[in-house]
């Protein structure tokens, strides 16, 4: 049992804010290489530690202590790739999360003050029942852990051991109603927590909230799934916490973090990437090896698992992200070249 | 005019061993984390953009000389642009190096395939071709031996500078913030030889 005095809570809201207006400046700056560009061209006293900012690209934003992961309870299921799982450290630290920075690392150091508990994610449009789910709840379905490949769409890669629930149980419980065709989802929106929403500087350029689709055959897949843990304990905020969506088949930035709506539509919903550049990301987004994204291969992929340079493997990249068995029938008569 | 406050042999040595110190400095321990898995988790993306990024930041310092030392009127600071391209140049064929062996694994296929398909890595590889050419012609022997031609020839050092500016540009997923500024710090220092840069168009379409 958690026990929180209100001011107690004050006190971390006001932590929160001070810091991500801080960071917002530091990482404004930082980004324009003004920080060591200034001082060097002001000569002022500081100007060598600004001009080795500059000279080393050195990152200043550091993070709070990670915020506490519990563990979870859960029983193993068949879907285990068998192969190296990568390290924690890694997976946790290598993100892409624009909403907490642009950088890999920046969600590792930004997004540790995110608040999770309370939290709210509504199921509603074409169901029968609309659903709201609050912070326990996500976790009131029968846990299971999947060891799954995460393919980037930037052409790497992890496996990771997810815990989680599949999505159609979910589905199944709002009843979609016989107009339902597709599946649309979308991030929490709190620029107050969420520097990459302040600005376009900071955010990247896309259209907050973020959101994604699946058709609705893709959802109801056995392999869709509705991730709250990672590593036998709560998602950490970096990896999407409290709740996630993890689509194993398709590139990464399918699996939208951090839920806050799920709406069933008659029509194609608009997604994010597709938003910003419709010539690079599609709406299905299947890892396929034979379609190159416009700007680098995806016939192969780097596998980070664990170690430093040089340790990783470059290995070739599977139709479906290795899953075509589970997968291909949901797209026969499709011409995966033009709906890609 | 007087020259009273000129740099004397003695600063300039002591600058170029800063210069030296740091670079070398950062190369060694950023290639160090690297190596001991303390660069976040993809070490590989972390380099490649170390490298490229301190490689761009060298070539703007090696076109700010001329300017500064005119401004100035320090003269003998024109000895530290020559170490300054080398040192960019040494970042880039660290850049280049960690994208063939780490990101690449030596598939020479797929780097051929994608210096040849992807506009991004086109440009950079001419911006690196340049770099290397201007690099080895910064041999004393050979800068002898060139006499006029060696100036000629190092004008493209304008021209890498403006792909480099491409190749950023070109390589980001989303925002184009930050190299719109630095395409803009690299005309800035091109516009500051607009007279010179006139000239030489001219004279190379007669
Ligand atoms: C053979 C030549 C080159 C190749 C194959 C190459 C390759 C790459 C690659 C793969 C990236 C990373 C893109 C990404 O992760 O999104 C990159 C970024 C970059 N490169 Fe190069 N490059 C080359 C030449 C150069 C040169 C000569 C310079 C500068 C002197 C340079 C400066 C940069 C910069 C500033 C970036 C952006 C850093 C980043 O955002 O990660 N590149 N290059």
């Amino acid at each position: 049992m958690l026990i929180r005095t209100k001011s107690h809570q004050d006190l971390t809201e006001a932590e929160v804010t001070d810091e991500s207006v801080f960071q917002n400046r530091r990482s404004v700056l930082k980004r324009m290489g003004f920080i060591g560009a200034g001082s060097l061209l002001g000569g002022v006293p500081a100007a060598n530690a600004g001009l080795l900012d500059w000279l080393s690209g050195e990152d200043q934003t550091k993070g709070k202590p990670t915020v506490s992961q519990k563990a979870l309870s859960y029983t193993d299921s068949s879907h285990r790739v068998d192969e190296t799982i990568t390290t924690e450290h890694k997976a946790t630290t290598h993100n892409n999360f624009y909403e907490f920075g642009l950088s890999k690392s920046d969600p590792s150091q930004n997004a540790q003050s995110f608040q999770v508990d309370p939290w709210s994610l509504t199921i509603d449009g074409e169901v029968e029942n609309t659903i709201t789910l609050g912070y326990e709840d996500l976790f009131s379905y029968p846990l299971e852990e999947r060891i799954y490949r995460l393919r980037c769409v930037e052409a790497w890669s992890m496996v990771i051991p997810w815990v989680g629930f599949p999505l159609a149980a979910l589905l199944k419980k709002a009843q979609p109603t016989s107009k339902a065709k597709y599946v649309a989802f979308q991030t929490l929106y709190d620029p107050k927590q969420m520097i990459g929403q302040t600005s376009r500087f900071l955010g990247g350029g896309i259209r907050y909230p973020y959101v994604e689709g699946l058709r609705l055959d893709e959802a109801m897949n056995p392999l869709t799934l509705m991730s709250v843990g990672m590593y036998g304990k709560t998602l950490p905020p970096q990896n999407g916490a409290p709740i996630r969506l993890v689509v194993p088949w398709k590139y990464g930035f399918k699996s939208i973090k951090s839920l806050v709506k799920i709406t069933l539509t008659e029509k194609q919903p608009p997604t994010t990437w597709n938003l910003s550049a419709p010539q690079e990301y599609g709406f299905y987004a299947n890892v396929n090896p034979k379609v190159d994204h416009p700007r680098w291969s995806q016939a192969s992929e780097r596998r980070i698992t664990t170690g430093g340079l040089g340790a990783d493997k470059r290995i070739p990249t599977l139709p479906f992200n290795g899953y075509a068995d589970q997968v291909a029938s949901l797209y026969t008569g499709m011409d995966l070249r033009r709906f890609y | 005019m007087l020259k009273r406050n000129q740099l004397g042999n003695k600063s300039i040595v002591i600058i170029k061993t800063i210069i030296h110190a740091m670079c070398l400095y950062f190369l060694m321990s950023r290639f160090y984390f690297a190596f001991t898995d303390q660069l976040g988790g993809d070490p590989v993306q972390a380099i490649i953009h170390f490298t490229g990024m301190s490689a761009f930041k060298l070539l703007l310092l090696t076109l700010a000389v001329t300017p500064l030392a005119q401004w100035s009127q320090q003269g003998k600071l024109m000895r530290i642009r020559r170490m300054l391209g080398l040192w960019c140049f040494t970042f880039a064929v660290a850049h280049f190096y960690s994208y063939t062996a780490f990101d690449l694994h030596f598939d020479f296929l797929l780097l051929g395939s994608e210096v040849i398909k992807r506009p991004y890595i086109t440009v950079g590889f001419f911006a690196w071709v340049l770099l290397m050419l201007l690099a080895i012609t910064s041999l004393p022997i050979l800068v002898r031996k060139l006499g006029k031609r060696w100036k000629r020839l190092h004008n493209w050092i304008y021209a890498s500078a403006l792909l480099i500016g491409v190749h950023f540009w070109w390589s980001v997923k989303a925002d184009i913030t930050e190299p719109v500024v630095y395409f803009v710090m690299v005309v800035g220092l091109l516009s500051l030889r607009w007279q010179k840069l006139k000239r030489y168009l001219g004279s190379a379409r007669r």
